[in-house]
């Protein structure tokens, strides 16, 4: 069971990344827990510069911008 | 090991060697296209029955020819930025202007607001990213007034519609507004108009910046990722803008917008930017209409000023940015780079 945080104050990229993130998941048959954190505190509390990001059980793999497919796929 | 290294160096060199083939002949294949403009508007024309003599015919030529121009300099231009934006991650910007002086650290930030990726979604964490590492306040908002106002798309339209001398302009005094109105910002000493929770977050973190190791074609590749979004987004507001410039340049007559949008009229500038700090368009929609107004008699500065309102000032901006300034700063803000607005209209009506 992986952690997955979607940190966006909630732009459409946001949304997007976590419907990718999800699909995929889906798709490989990974068990996963989806959090979107929206609050701006805390999405500043993980250091990164620029939205979307994307954290995995506390660390973060990725900042800004949609995440490419292939990305997301080696997450899993 | 040293044999995997090695295959992979050759299968980089390989992809290298493919996509700058590729590159060459989109480059030539886009040079031609260029080139034919004139023709293929004209042959447009002709096939319709229409001359440019007439208003519909116009119009008509307006829109065949300044589309496609618009949108080929339009990919050129963003396929090189998404290049150059690979070399200027927010991160490795940051590192640059942190501990920096006030003056030199202003005109470096300016200047790194035109080459590091930038979207107003992204512009609180950028901003609370550079405090945090200890990027002086004034530094920091003269990088965030520059990366929406000079970015490529206004000064690719820019460009096309009234050629470099006039983009080049807009380039130099984008930077001025941007550097001055930092320097202000830094010298009132605002910091503690910045909302609780982001002075607590100051002066905690150190700005590091590791290589993210791209290679070549990852940097083509981003460069092509570039043209998709920028494009993909902003072609609607094109064609949009370029129909109601053509409708103005076909049908409104010619001097009509001298009278209150000319130099003679004092209070233009003030009510062009009046008008244009509410208004949230894009650099893409609202080139096309001031070119056609320019051609009708506006003054270039009121015009200018009208376009830097529009782009610099938004209010879902600052909306966003309400979250970690205090309102008196953020007055402060808006007020100093609506100042700083204001002179560049009037320094271009009255010098040009």
């Amino acid at each position: 069971m992986k952690n997955i945080k979607v940190l966006g104050t909630g732009c459409a990229n946001c949304r997007n990344t976590a419907v990718l993130i999800q699909s995929v998941a889906k798709e490989r048959g990974a068990e996963i827990l989806l959090e979107k954190i929206e609050d701006l505190p805390s999405i500043m509390s993980y250091g990164i510069m620029s939205t979307p990001g994307v954290v995995i059980d506390g660390v973060v793999v990725h900042a800004g911008g949609i995440p490419g497919r292939d990305k997301v796929e080696s997450w899993f | 090991m040293g044999d995997r290294e090695d295959l992979m160096k050759i299968e980089n060199q390989q992809h290298t060697f493919y996509w700058l083939i590729g590159i060459s002949i989109a480059s030539l294949i886009w040079l031609l296209a260029y080139i034919n403009l004139p023709a293929f508007a004209n042959f447009i024309l002709l096939t319709i029955n229409l001359t440019q003599d007439t208003p519909l015919g116009e119009a008509i030529y307006f829109f065949v020819y300044d589309t496609p121009k618009v949108l080929l300099l339009l990919t050129g231009i963003v396929f090189v930025m998404g290049i150059i934006q690979t070399f200027f991650a927010p991160e490795r910007t940051r590192a640059l202007l942190a501990g920096k002086r006030m003056g030199i650290g202003n005109i470096l930030a300016a200047s790194l607001g035109i080459v590091t990726p930038f979207c107003s979604c992204s512009a609180v964490p950028l901003f609370i990213g550079f405090l945090s590492a200890g990027v002086p306040l004034g530094i920091t908002f003269s990088f965030l007034i520059s990366a929406p106002m000079v970015n490529e798309v206004a000064l690719v339209l820019l460009l096309g519609m009234f050629g470099w001398q006039v983009a080049a302009l807009y380039l130099a005094l984008g930077l001025v507004v941007a550097v001055v109105a930092g320097l202000v910002i830094g010298q009132l000493q605002m910091e503690t108009y910045l909302e609780e929770w982001v002075q607590r977050l100051q002066s905690g973190q150190t700005a590091t910046y590791s290589d993210n190791n791209l290679n070549w074609p990852d940097r083509f590749a981003a460069g092509c990722d570039h043209v998709k979004t920028i494009v993909g987004k902003v072609w609607p507001y094109i064609l949009l803008g370029i129909s109601l410039g053509a409708g103005i340049h076909g049908y409104i007559p010619t001097d009509f917008m001298a009278s209150f949008m000319g130099k003679e009229a004092w209070w233009a500038v003030p009510v062009a930017v009046l008008l244009g700090v509410p208004l949230y368009a894009n650099a893409a929609g609202i080139i096309p209409i001031v070119e056609a107004l320019l051609g009708k008699g506006a003054a270039l500065g009121t015009v200018l000023a009208f376009m830097m309102a529009v782009i610099a000032l938004s209010l879902p901006e600052i909306i966003i940015l309400r979250k970690v300034l205090k309102p008196r700063l953020i007055g402060t803000f808006v007020g100093i780079v609506t100042t700083g607005i204001l002179l560049v209209g009037y320094v271009f009506n009255f010098v040009l």
